[in-house]
């Protein structure tokens, strides 16, 4: 692989230990990388509009920062996404697949597929980070879901003075875009170093995010403290994974391990020669790194953040969370799985199982005492995590494709679902106990409707994208030879069922308490997040089959 | 050309989405949508019509298929469309029937509020149905079938606050739901018989497979057509189903939707010839539920009623015909579009009786309204003509050859068949000229206050008893009401005689529905006098009966058999004891084993589920410390069992 050897001379270069091709002028000179711009054109203008944002901050009046900040996130956002198509269609989905920026970055089908899909629910997300109309204006001012200002004390004399002066906190924007962008790096990572930088270039706004909840501040801090500490912890695991790995491979790219794993290794570098080839190193050092991103796609027994997290974070964020990260995080996984570690396979698969099938079954069977909406998503995203993971454990072509549509469909359910909590609202703000909802079918039967679609789809009822994408991962399995694994699986579906349609009952076939929450009519902002999740959704369900056959030529990764 | 058959569906689909969703908004101009969606349906339908002629006969068949739901191995269910000659003359009668009964409406229906919600019914009836005959695998036929039933269930219960209109809606759904069932195991059947739901495939392969499966799979099938098109034994529910608005009972009732079972079996032609035994169950059922329906139509004085029982026997020629295989595929066929005219005009007919009468439904509160209404009567007559079969209009000749192919079906089955047939022919003749005299001949009834009667139950004692009675003022029916009519009265007229010009129905069919001269043991002409004789019976006794004699306003007691035609021959009394009360000691057994089997089973891993979750749960102290050390744990166990992957 000349990549590797590229990536790795630039290492031996700075040691001045040997000459190379590369380096003409002489050994003081680090040349140039070569890095193909157009074909990171989406992080790019996604990290580019997230500075841009900061400027704005910094510069422009406090009056029209908002309306500026959420039409510099979505046009963004939006010419983002225009890349991401223009890519796919130049075909560098399928034929032109190859390896970018010296070897750090895969422009590829699932690449390319995940990347579209993040924008797409993160400008959806967008739209819900903007609304402007659900809490009750403060002195006039409209405000949105975020603190007034995210530094003063809850409860403090400056958060009044903020309150009143009608401060907004529009720096979600660019934080919101920072975060997007190292999701976008994140699944197209093709070196350790990278993954863990793009990991941590997320990871950060994204706690921050969490704290910001106008209402219920301490809570909102709490998560984002919980979120912060637990990310850090885990993000430490992974980081010594990396370095056993590099220990192991004497590279950290992909496919540089790929090669040692599966033909020894060649050349031993003089420094790393007591540890190059020890299986010891490759395989603490693989657990180490999986277990990083399995915290991040919140998978059993790394799942204790979720709950609190989701509860806690201002609802706009849990919804672009539970959507966008788990679509990065599976995505990374997949890559690292499939590209990096394909040689272990007999030795990761039968833990994965165990993975698995702890997730979905801890995820249903926890939910099923939950009094909390966002907690009771929260759970369900964990099941739904354990559901993915079994698509994952497929080791085909079928098992990629399968996952790529399963969260194209689950993160538009996700997103909407949290979107309707949003509307749900009592003098306390939104109504996220489970006993305030009884009857909402009855006061707003929209609404309830709509929650109930996303409910069904949650719970994999067919014509609804749920079904498609849970029928999708179960067969990838099955034919994976994990027979027994789907039968645990649909187990656990029918055990999630129970909580979902739990709820559609108590909406429609209970009577509305008389001081019940009310539901509060949104902009046109979230209700359209709200609609392009239910056609997402029905689409999905009706006519799944372009969109399968989509993830499944975008199911190939370039190694 | 081919695109426009999805086109087809979809104008009525949208209709019925935007009316259904649109709100109060669409109050005013609604019913106008729906009728237009459904006349742009029926011009599609002929632009396509006319496309299909310009084709020679063995290539006018159109496939268009949309996209595929899901293919798995060998599941492949496909959202796919087929225009043959059999679906396009169902596009064109359901269409063509359909626009009518939406114009007449706009009219019928003008002074209810809810008239917006009754067009996006008739829309979704309609794009319902012709998802039905368009279909091009039994999956997708089910969808539509499922899709009537459901557009049905609403129609017949439109006026829900009647409770008698709201458990008529529940009856149909429920013994619906039983010949669903038989479909369902039909299609079932045939995937694992055949491996496909495709028309192409399954019938192809019919020849080829073992009979048991094929006489199975066509029980199935019947049981499925005898739920929809109300045939014995699943007929109860079409009485009751005239609780609905006239123009519903014309267009589902009679015209359409209960003819979904003939299509359903002349379509699946090559399963029922390649299964005797199913085929003579087809013949059996439609030969009782002929004269059954006669009987029932006989005896009934609520005029829907009596045109329902008609409908029904009607229906049993066409099954019959359908029975007797390529012999007489075509003319169950032809039979049901000169019904669809016909009976569609005769309902209009009594829907416009009915509007000048205040809603009265007793013929015996009737009587002599030929001159009060007199388009009403001209059309309702000439419907009348051709349902009895007069000589040179639409039913003689379609009815005439259904009672030839049955003589010709062979030996001792041949001749009770056709004994039937003509029987029917007598008795309907009969029934139909006493609605007719009751109706617009003899003593104008209504102008005097009726009499409660207490052995007649179902009469409701008229609200005008208590105090002082005013006669209704009968009255001629608006334009828009009238126009259909008319139309359809020509179609009743000279239908049947422009299909048989030169046998020019048979052979239009003939690529679909292959045909077959059969022999009569008698001549044609033999047929067609015994025919005209019996006819002439029928009329007779009706006119000494109610003609000659005046009707008496109260229903007499009659003899045993008349009691029992009342009362639908006893059908929901069979249904009771029977079904009701043997259902009720299955479902009391079963919930016996229920409560202590299956729900100890559930409830207890509800209960086990429930108990693990609130433990489970208590893991989640909401400390940090404690999930780092949990995280910790499971790192440790991760690394472990990886090692331990590799030392094994």
């Amino acid at each position: 692989m000349t990549s590797v050897a590229a990536v790795h001379s630039l290492w031996t270069m700075a040691d001045g230990a040997a000459g190379s091709p590369l380096a003409p002028g002489g050994p003081s000179r680090i040349p140039a990388p070569h890095i193909e711009y157009a074909q990171l054109a989406p992080t790019l203008i996604v990290l580019g509009a997230a500075v841009l944002g900061v400027l704005v901050e910094a510069f422009w009046p406090r009056r029209g920062r908002y309306y500026a900040q959420v039409l510099l996130s979505v046009v963004a956002l939006a010419a983002a996404f225009a890349a991401v198509i223009g890519l796919a269609a130049g075909g560098f989905g399928t034929t032109k697949a190859h390896i970018a920026a010296m070897g750090a970055l895969a422009v590829d089908g699932p690449a390319l597929f995940l990347q579209g899909t993040i924008l797409l629910v993160s400008l959806i997300a967008i739209f819900t980070f903007a609304e402007r109309r659900l809490d009750p204006a403060t002195h006039g001012r409209p405000v949105d879901s975020f603190a007034a200002q995210g530094a003063a004390v809850p409860g403090g004399e400056a958060e009044k003075a903020a309150v009143k002066a009608g401060f907004t906190t529009t720096e979600v924007f660019p934080l919101a875009l920072f975060a997007i962008g190292g999701m976008l790096v994140f699944p197209a990572a093709n070196d350790l170093l990278t993954l863990f930088v793009a990991l941590e270039v997320f990871s950060l706004p994204l706690y921050i995010l969490c704290a910001l909840a106008r209402r219920q501040r301490l809570l909102s801090q709490e998560s984002a403290v919980k979120y912060f500490l637990l990310g850090a912890f885990s993000s430490a695991f992974l980081l010594f994974g990396v370095a056993l790995l590099y220990g192991y491979a004497g590279t950290v790219t992909y496919a540089g391990i790929a090669e040692v794993v599966s033909d020894g290794a060649k050349q031993i570098d003089p420094a790393l020669a007591d540890t190059m080839g020890n299986d010891a190193l490759l395989l603490i050092g693989g657990a180490l790194v999986v277990m990083g991103l399995l915290f991040k796609v919140g998978a059993v027994p790394f799942h204790m953040w979720t709950p609190d997290v989701y509860q806690g974070a201002p609802t706009p964020v849990t919804g672009f969370m539970a959507a966008a990260t788990k679509v990065a995080a599976f995505g990374a996984l997949l890559r690292l799985l499939y590209v990096a570690l394909p040689g272990l396979r007999w030795d990761w698969r039968p833990v994965m199982w165990g993975v698995a099938i702890l997730t979905m079954l801890a995820g249903a069977v926890i939910a099923v005492t939950q009094t909390d909406v966002k907690r009771l998503l929260a759970y369900s995203s964990i099941a739904h995590a354990g559901f993915i993971l079994a698509g994952v454990i497929a080791t085909s072509e079928d098992g990629i494709s399968s996952v790529l549509f399963y969260l194209l469909a689950y993160s538009f359910v996700t997103l909407g679902a949290f979107a309707v909590v949003t509307l749900v609202r009592d003098a306390g703000g939104e109504a996220t106990q489970l006993a305030k909802w009884a009857g909402l079918g009855r006061r707003s039967p929209l609404v309830a409707a709509v929650f109930a679609v996303f409910l069904l789809a949650f719970a994999g009822i067919p014509l609804t994208s749920g079904f498609a994408g849970k029928f999708a991962v179960f067969k990838a399995a099955a034919e994976g030879g994990a027979g027994w694994l789907v039968v645990i699986g649909v187990l656990s579906s029918a055990i999630a069922a129970f909580f979902y349609i739990r709820v559609i009952v108590l909406m429609f076939f209970n009577e509305p308490k008389a001081d019940g929450p009310t539901v509060a009519v949104p902009s046109p902002l979230t209700m359209t997040a709200i609609a392009v999740g239910v056609v997402v959704t029905l689409v999905l369900g009706l006519a799944p089959q372009y969109f399968l056959d989509l993830a499944g030529q975008a199911g190939v990764f370039v190694r | 050309m081919e695109s426009l058959i999805a086109l087809l569906v979809g104008a009525p689909l949208v209709g019925a989405a935007v009316l259904l969703c649109g709100g109060k908004r669409l109050d005013r101009a609604g019913h106008w949508l729906g009728t237009l969606l459904a006349v742009v349906s029926f011009v599609i339908g002929l632009v396509l019509f006319a496309n299909m002629l310009g084709r020679g006969a063995e290539d006018r068949a159109l496939h268009q298929h949309l996209f595929s739901w899901i293919p798995v191995g060998g599941f492949q269910a496909d959202i796919a469309f087929q225009l043959d000659q059999l679906s396009m003359t169902f596009v064109l009668l359901i269409t063509g029937v359909g626009s009518l009964i939406h114009i007449y409406s706009i009219g019928y229906m003008e002074h209810d509020e809810r008239r917006r919600r009754f067009f996006g019914y008739l829309n979704l009836f309609l794009a319902a149905m012709l998802l039905l005959v368009l279909a091009d695998n039994y999956l997708l036929l089910y969808v539509g079938w499922e899709g009537v039933g459901l557009a049905s269930y609403l129609l017949i219960g439109f006026w829900q606050h009647k409770p008698s209109a709201a458990t008529a809606a529940k009856k149909a759904f429920l013994v619906n739901r039983v010949g669903d069932m038989g479909l369902s195991i039909a299609i079932m059947l045939m995937f694992t018989t055949f491996g496909t739901f495709a028309f192409g495939p399954v019938l192809g392969a019919a020849g080829e497979t073992s009979e048991g499966k094929l006489t199975a799979i066509g029980l199935m099938l019947l049981l499925a057509a005898c739920g929809k098109s109300a045939q014995v034994p699943l007929q109860s529910w079409l009485g009751d189903a005239m609780e609905g608005p006239t123009p519903v009972s014309a267009l589902i009732h009679a015209a359409t939707m209960v003819t979904a079972g003939v299509y359903l079996i002349t379509r699946s032609g090559a399963i029922f010839d390649a299964a005797p035994d199913a085929q003579t169950a087809v013949v059996a059922v439609g030969a009782v539920t002929l004269l059954f329906g006669a009987i029932v139509g006989c005896a009934k004085d609520d005029i829907k009623k009596a045109l329902a029982g008609s409908t029904m026997s009607q229906i049993g020629y066409m099954i019959l015909a359908a029975g007797l295989g390529p012999i007489g595929y075509a003319f169950a066929i032809m039979h049901l579009v000169t019904h669809g005219f016909f009976k569609a005009g005769l309902f209009l007919g009594a829907g416009s009786v009915m509007h000048g009468m205040n809603d009265e439904v007793d013929m015996r509160r009737y009587g002599g309204l030929r001159k009060h209404m007199p388009v009403t009567f001209v059309t309702f007559g000439l419907g009348y003509l051709a349902i009895i079969g007069f000589p040179g209009l639409s039913g003689f000749f379609s009815k005439d050859k259904i009672i030839e192919a049955a003589f010709a079906s062979g030996g001792t089955q041949g001749w009770i068949l056709g004994a039937a047939t003509l029987l029917g022919a007598g008795i309907t003749a009969f029934y139909m000229t006493r609605v007719m005299l009751m109706t617009f001949f003899g003593e104008e009834r209504w102008r005097k206050a009726p009499t409660p009667s207490p052995d007649q139950p179902s009469v409701e004692p008229a609200a005008e008893t208590r105090g002082e009675y005013e006669p209704p003022h009968p009255h001629e029916s608006p334009k828009s009401m009238t126009i259909p009519m008319i139309v359809l009265a020509f179609g009743s007229v000279f239908a049947g005689g422009l299909f048989s010009i030169n046998e020019a129905f048979v052979h239009w069919l003939e690529p679909v529905t292959s045909f077959k001269h059969g022999h009569a043991p008698v001549s044609a002409l033999a047929v067609t006098a015994s025919t005209i004789v019996v006819l002439v019976i029928g009329v007779g006794i009706a006119w000494l009966m109610y003609g000659r004699k005046p009707v008496p306003a109260l229903a007499p007691r009659g003899s045993f058999l008349t009691r029992a035609a009342r009362r639908d021959l006893l059908q929901d009394d069979f249904n009771h004891v029977v079904l009701v009360r043997g259902g009720e000691e299955l479902t009391r057994a079963l919930v016996r084993i229920d409560d202590a089997v299956v729900d100890g089973a559930v409830n207890g891993t509800a209960v086990s589920v429930g108990g693990l979750s609130g433990r489970l749960r208590r893991l989640q102290t909401g400390y940090v410390r404690s999930y780092a050390l949990q995280m910790l744990g499971g790192a440790a166990v991760l690394v472990f069992a990886t090692l331990l992957m590799r030392g094994v």
